[in-house]
């Protein structure tokens, strides 16, 4: 494949440089063969832009998303508040509160994250893709799946029961959630790659929204993040917590 | 309510079901709002949504079917875009519509949805590959292969259409 040809799909997306543009734009205007790939793709182009606009949505759907999203309470300072901290930000660059403070920034909107997560498998009919309650099931079930491995505890509390497991997206890091039962209480275990989350601190928080109050263990172990929360109390979550640090070490 | 006419027809595309499409715009917007923090001023607002769309998408039940049926890899090594290889080319008239969505239908999700941001909905290779996180050499090549794809599975599908 020559120069010219490997560039006219570029070229049709309007994605090389000028200088790239100008110097295609003169080749074009001594080569036929050239002209009629850039024609053909072209016209394949604006075929695929209106063939690819096929559905609309009704009127009814649109009435229904609007209106549930006007029934949410409205978390408007969210939309002054990240502004007014980037100016505190900037303003106190460098010093060591900066970077107490962006760490725990970081912690609040991550377990944000985690909670839509808990709360979409709480209110799923099916909150697992693998169900089971053998972790020599569960385990195997995410290799290739997820861009890491981790070793799954093994349960000898008769309290605490392995329902399953899903791929779950912390921001765009593919990730594990683990779904335990404990005396009925639905618990997730998040694992993500430390790398890909992005450093966080060690913590044990209780996060209160709506009228839900999750607790929250968090902790690092072997280049993974582990995240564990759950509506139960923290002696609970404390218990599935320090069952996923011995089996990490093993 | 922004995009919400694009979100849901790549939303319809993705799933290749109604109400599953809807269910995924809802889902898509109650996330938006409450990761609102998430999103940092300065980039790219429409790369941010399409992107929640398509990571719920990824965990849905749908979505992991979908995307365990090809493996990505083999595919996504990075080269330059590859032209087309025939000498064959392929006219589309306007009564090629319907033939060139059940192409488009017919395509591996990643091949798909690649070309509705591209083509439909006018995406940068930039946005793609925000959009897609992925390099954005790889946006090209998969870009290439996808068009190339197409192209194949329409072959067939014109030949044996009436012309008139």
């Amino acid at each position: 494949m020559d120069k010219w040809t490997a560039q006219i799909e570029a070229y049709v997306d309007g994605e090389l440089s000028s200088a790239e543009m100008k110097e295609m734009d003169a080749h074009l205007r001594t080569c036929s063969a050239c002209v009629a790939d850039v024609l053909q793709q072209v016209q394949f182009k604006r075929a695929l832009q209106s063939a690819g606009r096929r559905y609309t949505p009704s009127a009814d759907f649109r009435q229904k998303v609007r209106q549930s999203i006007a029934a949410r309470p409205r978390r408007s300072f969210a939309r002054y508040w990240l502004p007014a901290t980037a100016v505190v930000l900037v303003l106190f660059a460098g010093t060591v509160a900066l970077s107490i403070r962006e760490q725990r920034l970081a912690l609040q909107n991550t377990y944000s994250e985690l909670a839509d997560l808990h709360v979409t498998a709480l209110a799923s009919p099916n909150p697992v893709d693998v169900v089971s309650s053998d972790r020599h099931t569960v385990k195997p079930w995410f290799e290739g799946k997820i861009p890491f491995v981790f070793n799954l505890p093994e349960l000898q509390n008769p309290d605490i029961v392995l329902v399953g497991g899903r791929v779950a997206y912390l921001g765009q890091a593919p990730g594990a959630e683990l779904i335990y039962l404990i005396r009925k209480h639905q618990v997730s275990v998040f694992i993500f790659q430390e790398r890909a989350v992005g450093p966080l601190p060690e913590s044990d928080s209780t996060m209160q929204r709506q009228q839900e109050t999750f607790n929250f263990r968090s902790w690092s172990q072997n280049g993974l993040h582990y995240f564990v929360i759950g509506g139960v109390a923290g002696g609970d979550l404390s218990k599935i917590a320090d069952l996923f640090r011995n089996a990490g070490r093993l | 309510m922004p995009l919400f006419d694009q979100l849901y027809n790549f939303a319809c595309w993705l799933t290749k079901d109604r109400t599953e499409a809807e269910d995924l715009v809802q889902e898509t917007y109650v996330k938006a709002l409450r990761g609102f923090t998430s999103f940092q001023s300065g980039t790219n607002f429409r790369a941010w949504i399409y992107r929640i769309l398509r990571n719920t998408f990824l965990t849905s039940r749908t979505g992991l079917k979908a995307t365990a049926m090809v493996p990505l890899d083999a595919e996504d090594a990075d080269e330059l875009p590859a032209g087309p290889e025939t000498p064959e080319t392929v006219f589309i008239s306007n009564s090629e519509h319907q033939l060139l969505q059940e192409a488009l239908e017919a395509l591996p999700i990643h091949f798909r949805e690649i070309l509705l941001l591209c083509e439909t909905e006018e995406m940068s290779y930039q946005e793609i590959s925000e959009t897609l996180s992925i390099p954005i050499g790889t946006v090209m090549s998969r870009l290439s292969r996808a068009r190339k794809a197409l192209r194949e599975t329409l072959q067939p599908k014109l030949a044996r259409a009436p012309h008139g």
